[in-house]
């Protein structure tokens, strides 16, 4: 009888916490003294001074020049603790989708083809559970994105903790993305073993029809009075170069295809998504100074022969070849794991690329991709402090425990839906073992 | 030979009678005897190894009266003198649907019982089928068989997975329907695939179809036994075809395995149909089989030109392009009687084409022939009747211009049963020269050649080239000349009849403008050699340069693909592993500098500073050595996942689908993953039996399978067995609640049969007898589970049955119950972090692993995936961030813990003496995201280790490209190629279903867990 009261006791707490609540005080100013800093640009300063004034890293040392300190804020001793700038998850559809068998959750393909006038940002839920469970791992930021179509519309990029997506905005539409047309096509049945696919007789055509598409929405810009073509408005930045181009493609031609298709249109702001074989045409990404988001450290390679750990030492062949190269998840339950970032790049550190390189794969490198890196992606002076601390090494697993975390400076809960339920069934266990 | 044609004629007349029968006649006339036929001066190839040179051989009534040199004619015998053309027995086809009515498919019925009434209980076991009944002549197909040089087929109707008796019948409609069947039923077939007719939904599956196959024996022989009330037309109609050859369509090497498995059981022989690649795993096949019938579709090179293009063809396609063709030898060689079907051939004129190639790899002529004469004559008891020439057999035989595998020969005649067939007029090279044409006031000069049997024709009037066309049939030789100038197309038809090639022809020419004249064409000597005979001169040099250019022959590896083992067998060595940290995963805790020597695959000793002289040495300092990861929950490896097709399917069995050619198990290696257990998907509450395997890359199935491997079984709950997400809302259960039913039902069952065992008079029933191993606790259950109600539910089942649940694997809420789990001694093997991809997974949480295992519950993480199977070590170091354990405890989450639950914990999971040396080599602590197999060693062969990989990655790249240009030069040579296409391996989850419940489903849902 009275396990029963205890429980009922604990479903109505259950009720009580729905989700986290974001952080209400507006920037903080705060000392993180002593902690070894990861700022993101490959530097390492052990036993640091980080101080932040209204949200803004002010000042970076280390702590053995640095004696004075100011001491407007609250100074946390993270002695023997790391700090890390947030990991930021670009090509994301986090908020996008809840529960992947339930339909009514997700939010993630529009119907149609040219979609640039689609904007994730305004189905993005703030109110997650997933998106709350992606901070203890230290993933702070990410890159909104739609998925279905030929252009899947405009992303936008978020931090992770607002009570609603307007408070959630970092950058606004900043971003259309193009799956580039496939060159192969499945042929039979999706649930073959062998899932064999035949050469796509409409490639040609389909880019034909991207081009078609660009060239006309061009055009529409510079016309004097346009009827309204909401999917044509919604291009005029691309042209600008204020809106990146994010282009999904994979095989070395498909690639060089679409560094084509930048250089006809005149497409300044280019990124290739995916680029399983990008290693293949480092050159040309190079001379074209296209960026890579590097598909999913985490997955198999594509063909039997290829190298086991090819999906592991992409970006590391990538960026040793020059690229700018930051990683991306997409592909099955992309959301929930990507909470796992900061060990994606731990993988490739694996393959023999150094700890803070491989941290920049993950900070740095996708703040540069998304056009954010003069506020967000390292612990610089004058960038603002969306960081946390972490008690070991944070790629690593057996590391990666998170104490702080802060957005923008404010510092932000590091519970979840989770870490709950994990304390409401241990409470219960501890209840039982003392009856 | 053109006197021949002629007589041919007169001879057909003759034959329209028919002898002494019992049909009544309306042809006026009875008395319309045949006369005898004899054959001379022929090269007569009688059987494979018998030729009699200038033989003759004397025919009446549809068979061979006499066979020999120097026949003399019977008195009012036809005589027909071949000059020295061949004779060969006519082809026999045994695995064919010629003039087969077209089966209906079902487009309703019910789904999951049978539509039919006093058969078997399945649908898709129909050995009533009789070829007879389904069946009418067919004269277009026939005609283009007789063709090709086949006499008789074997022919059935190809559905069902029994698909009952096949008849032989000719390839001729004979004057007597009688004699175009010539045995009614020769044999009976099956095949992996079910039947069109019905829409029963079991067995949907590889492994379903397997497990048929064996309840039916079963239940046959309780049949037989005399045991049922009530009569089974199918199985009375299969007992009959017991005596019969059992001929199986398996399509693939695997399947030929397969087959061999249930006919072992039953001690009957199967004789299987392959799919080309035998040659895979020629060892086991040869073990199990005497005769086997393989396809002549060999696969055409790929289009390679594009060297981006050829990137995504595998090696293990470019392998299989090199070794099919030589697949009929391999197996002859092997000493298998091999026959040859057609079947699969998509252009069936190729068959002399691929048969050729098949000869040129090194099948031996003599092999050839009986293949496509002897061999499926004997497979059908026919060898004295078919397949063979001599005194008493049918007169089926071929007439050839030369030996019947040269690449001029020509097949010129086809006769069945005495009937003649002209299949090729014999070539009119006695015709070929150069002519003067005369006719009214004109003068041309025209030459007449011939190409590969076609005439070909040149003329010249004044010096001027004209239009020309030309044919030739029954002796009627005509052509047309076209004279074209600015202003007009004149054309001017000739027709002549020419019987023999004298020096002279002549006939009637109608001109362009209306009028008929005679023409006469003398022949004037010829002057220089023709541009033709240059070509084909080139043509044979080309050839002879194919010739001598040497063949890169790419070896045959285990699997045949990138990183294959050079043989399926490898001996494991004797090692000295030196100065390793040792992660022990038992009660020794870690310890550092220490030695493990490795002997007969097994862990001989550890300690300090060990001595083994003829120990190979593999100095470790620095490194970390670990028992090889298990993993509890795995789908790699197999080639099909669920048998969805009822709700429960406890008599199937993942030991019979195991595909060892998936570079899954290769990858899982280079994870320092040694062992796992291939479960049954979750399609349904009662699944099928496990197969626990090691990872012996290269291995056969059987030899994957774990030795005295306990036995398992997979159930599952929640939203999969209920079918939330995909299908129909017709199969029971669609609720929690009914899933209880079910299990309450088939234990209820169970034990009733239990006890009709008992009385000793029962039908033995494979499904309930692996369930009453489970209640006897002698079957261990790997329980797909989700939420605590389930979870709950299930122990309390059990309890009532007075057994345990071994395992709850996905238990995403055991955290919730795990105290009851404890009370109840269930296991846990769960995801480290997975969530949110079903309504059942929104409350899983990552420290599940941790609070289980704080109640003391043994715990492992599992993959369920063919990619996270190849970090399973940096999953179980999740739980140092969720949760807190020690290394020690969280490194058995993945090595002792799921031993363990497997019950294998006395033979692997830790590294101590006695145990198998299954060892992983670590450049860093193991539970490290840093850290990388550097070797993976199974009972003491090193299958994997990053020294290898980097070997084998130069040689994939070598061997590709050796093949590659093998390609290019197949493409140069003219030969046809077909488009790259890409391939792509597809993981295979829990809801990994086979093809025919996806018929229905949509794509929306492709992998829930």
């Amino acid at each position: 009888m009275k396990n029963l009261y205890t429980t009922i006791l604990i479903l109505l707490v259950s009720f009580s916490f729905a989700q986290q609540k974001p952080a209400t005080a507006g920037p903080t100013s705060f000392i993180l003294l002593g902690g070894t800093a990861h700022v993101g640009n490959g530097e390492v300063i052990e036993n640091s001074l980080i101080q932040v004034e209204n949200g803004i890293i002010t000042k970076i040392t280390s702590a053995n020049e640095e004696q004075e300190t100011s001491t407007s804020g609250q100074v946390y001793d993270i002695r023997g603790q790391h700090v890390y700038p947030g990991i930021i998850a670009p090509n994301s559809t986090l908020g996008l989708v809840e529960v992947d068998a339930v339909r009514a959750t997700d939010d993630v393909n529009e119907i149609g083809s040219f979609l640039p006038h689609i904007r994730s940002i305004i189905a993005y839920d703030a109110e997650s559970r997933i998106v709350e469970s992606m901070r203890p791992s230290g993933v702070l930021m990410a890159q909104i994105t739609p998925r279905g179509g030929r252009i899947t519309g405009t992303s936008s990029v978020v931090q992770l903790d607002a009570w609603n997506w307007e408070d959630a905005l970092v950058k606004e539409d900043d971003a259309i993305h193009i799956n580039w047309p496939d060159r192969f096509v499945k042929k039979g049945a999706w649930y073959d073993p062998k899932v064999g696919y035949k050469q796509n007789e409409k490639y040609k055509e389909q880019v034909q029809e991207l081009e078609e598409f660009f060239a006309q929405a061009k055009a529409y810009q510079q016309a004097d009075e346009p009827k309204l073509n909401l999917a044509y408005q919604a291009m005029g930045e691309v042209f600008t170069g204020d809106k990146a181009v994010f282009v999904s493609a994979d095989s070395p031609k498909d690639i060089l295809d679409a560094l084509e298709f930048k250089r006809r249109f005149n497409l300044s702001n280019f990124v290739i998504v995916g680029g399983r074989y990008a290693h293949q045409v480092t050159k040309e990404l190079k001379a074209a100074n296209v960026a890579v988001l590097a598909n999913r450290v985490h997955s198999t390679p594509e063909a039997d022969d290829d190298d086991y750990d090819l999906s592991y030492k992409l970006p590391k062949l990538l960026h040793e070849a020059g690229v700018l190269v930051a990683l991306e998840n997409s592909g099955q339950m992309e959301r929930m794991n990507s909470r796992n970032f900061p060990f994606y790049a731990g993988q490739v550190v694996a393959e023999g690329l150094s700890k803070e390189e491989a941290l920049q794969l993950i900070t740095l490198n996708p703040a540069k991709i998304l056009g954010i890196d003069h506020q967000y992606g390292s612990l610089e002076e004058g960038k603002l402090a969306t960081l946390f601390v972490s008690a070991g090494d944070a790629l690593d697993m057996q590391g990666n425990r998170l104490s702080l975390a802060f957005i923008d400076g404010r510092k932000i809960s590091l519970e979840s839906h989770h870490t709950q339920l994990y304390k409401k069934y241990k409470e219960k266990y501890e209840e039982e073992s003392e009856e | 030979m053109l006197k021949n044609t002629l007589f041919v004629c007169f001879l057909l007349l003759t034959f329209i009678g028919i002898s002494q029968d019992y049909f009544p006649e309306n042809h006026g006339i009875k008395a319309t005897a045949k006369t005898p036929i004899l054959l001379t001066n022929a090269n007569i190839q009688a059987d494979a190894s018998t030729f009699i040179e200038g033989g003759s051989l004397l025919i009446h009534e549809g068979k061979i009266l006499e066979i020999g040199k120097n026949l003399q004619a019977p008195k009012g015998a036809v005589e027909i003198d071949l000059n020295g053309q061949y004779i060969y027995p006519s082809f026999v086809e045994v695995y064919s649907d010629f003039a087969m009515e077209s089966v209906k498919s079902a487009t309703t019925g019910k789904q999951y019982e049978a539509n039919r009434k006093g058969y078997y209980w399945n649908d898709h076991i129909r050995p009533e089928q009789e070829a007879k009944n389904h069946f009418e002549f067919n004269e277009a197909e026939a005609k283009k068989l007789r063709k090709l040089g086949y006499g008789v087929v074997n022919t059935h109707l190809q559905d069902g997975v029994v698909r009952g008796t096949g008849m032989l019948v000719a390839l001729q409609e004979l004057d007597n329907k009688n004699k175009t069947i010539i045995a009614p039923k020769t044999a009976q077939y099956y095949g992996f695939s079910r039947s069109k007719q019905s829409k029963q939904s079991y067995p949907s599956s590889i492994m379903g179809m397997m497990a048929l196959m064996r309840q039916f024996n079963y239940d046959t022989q309780w049949y037989a036994d005399g045991n049922a009330s009530e009569t089974d037309l199918a199985i009375e109609a299969h007992l009959e075809n017991l005596s019969l050859p059992q001929i199986i369509y398996a399509g693939n090497y695997l399947n030929v395995m397969r087959s061999a498995d249930v006919a072992e059981l039953f001690e009957f022989d199967f004789i299987p149909i392959g799919g080309g690649d035998e040659y895979k795993r020629i060892s086991e096949i040869k073990k199990a089989f005497n005769q086997i019938i393989l396809p002549l579709n060999f696969p055409d090179a790929y289009d390679v030109e594009d060297p981006y293009m050829a990137n995504y063809v595998s090696l293990a396609e470019m392998k299989d392009w090199q070794h099919k063709p030589r697949n009929p030898k391999y197996l002859a060689e092997a000493g298998l009687e091999i026959s040859f079907t057609m079947q699969g051939l998509k252009d069936a004129s190729k068959l002399m084409k691929n048969l050729r190639t098949a000869i040129e790899k090194g099948l031996s002529k003599e092999v050839a022939l009986q293949a496509l004469t002897e061999n499926p004559a004997k497979i059908l008891g026919m060898e004295n009747q078919i397949g063979v020439l001599k005194e008493g057999a049918l007169a089926n035989l071929i007439i050839t211009s030369g030996e019947l595998f040269d690449k001029e020969t020509k097949i010129y005649e086809n006769w069945i049963q005495g009937h003649r067939n002209i299949i090729n007029e014999a070539p009119f090279s006695e015709l070929e020269g150069n002519y003067e044409l005369a006719f009214d006031k004109e003068k041309i000069e025209i030459e007449i050649s011939s190409k590969k049997d076609k005439l070909q024709l040149k003329a010249t009037k004044d010096s001027l080239k004209l239009g020309t066309k030309i044919d030739f049939k029954s002796n009627w030789l005509s052509f047309m000349l076209t004279e074209t100038d600015s202003s007009s197309t004149q054309m001017n038809r000739f027709a002549a009849l020419v019987t023999s090639a004298e020096n002279e022809f002549s006939g009637k020419v109608f001109t362009h403008e209306g009028e008929i004249h005679p023409f006469s064409a003398k022949r004037v000597s010829a002057e220089d050699k023709d541009d033709d005979s240059e070509d084909s001169q080139e043509e044979k040099d080309s050839e002879d340069k194919e010739n001598t250019e040497e063949e890169y022959l790419s070896p045959i590896t285990y699997p045949n693909m990138a990183y294959g083992m050079p043989s399926p067998n490898q001996k494991s060595g004797e090692y000295l592993i030196t100065n390793a940290t040792l992660i022990t995963s038992s009660d020794a805790g870690t310890l550092e500098n220490h030695d493990v020597w490795v002997k007969n695959g097994k862990i001989y000793k550890i300690g300090e500073n060990l001595k083994a002289k003829k120990a190979e040495v593999i100095d470790a300092s620095g490194q970390f050595l670990t028992a090889g990861i298990i993993d509890e929950h795995s789908h790699i490896a197999a080639s099909s996942v669920n048998e969805g097709g009822s709700n429960s399917s406890a008599e199937t069995t993942m030991e019979d689908v195991i595909n060892p050619d998936d570079i899954s198990v290769y990858r899982s290696l280079a994870g320092g993953v040694t062992t796992t257990q291939l479960l049954h998907g979750s399609a349904n509450p009662i699944g099928g039996r496990s197969a626990i395997i090691k990872m012996k890359w290269g291995a056969s199935p059987r030899n994957m399978i774990i030795e005295d491997s306990p036995k398992f079984i997979k159930f599952a709950l929640g939203e999969n067995v209920k079918q939330s997400n995909w299908g129909g809302r017709e199969r029971f259960p669609q609720t929690r609640m009914g899933v209880e039913q079910v299990y309450l039902d088939y234990f209820s069952r169970a034990k009733e049969y239990e006890k009709q065992k008992a009385s000793g008079k029962y039908r033995y029933d494979e499904e309930m007898e692996v369930l009453l191993e489970i209640i006897n606790e002698e079957r261990f259950i790997s329980c797909h589970s989700y939420v605590q109600s389930e979870i709950n539910m299930l122990m309390k089942v059990a309890e009532q049955f007075d057994f345990k649940v071994n395992t709850f694997t996905h238990i995403l809420e055991g955290y919730k119950v795990a105290d009851k789990m404890k009370k109840h001694g269930a296991g846990a093997s769960t995801f480290s972090d997975w969530w949110a991809y079903k309504n059942e997974v929104k409350d899983a949480i990552p420290y599940n692993a941790t609070l289980m295992l704080n109640q003391g519950l043994t715990v492992a993480i599992n993959s369920d995936d063919g990619e996270m199977i190849r970090r399973l070590n940096q999953e179980a170091a999740k739980s140092f961030k969720y949760g807190g354990i020690s290394a020690e405890e969280a490194w058995k989450l993945v090595t002792i813990n799921p031993a363990k639950l497997l019950h294998i914990d006395d033979q692997v999971g830790s590294i101590e003496e006695g145990k198998h040396a299954d060892l992983v080599l670590w450049n860093h602590h193991p539970l490290s995201i840093y850290a990388k197999a550097q070797m993976t060693m199974v009972e003491g062969v090193i299958y994997f280790s990053v020294e290898k990989d980097e070997k084998q990655r130069n040689e994939i790249q070598k061997e590709r490209n050796l093949l590659i240009a093998e390609m290019m030069k197949a493409k140069n040579k003219g030969m046809k190629t077909q488009p790259v296409v890409k391939k792509k391996e597809r993981h295979m989850h829990c809801d990994t279903l086979d093809d025919f419940l996806f018929e229905n489903f949509s794509e929306a849902h492709s992998h829930q867990h």
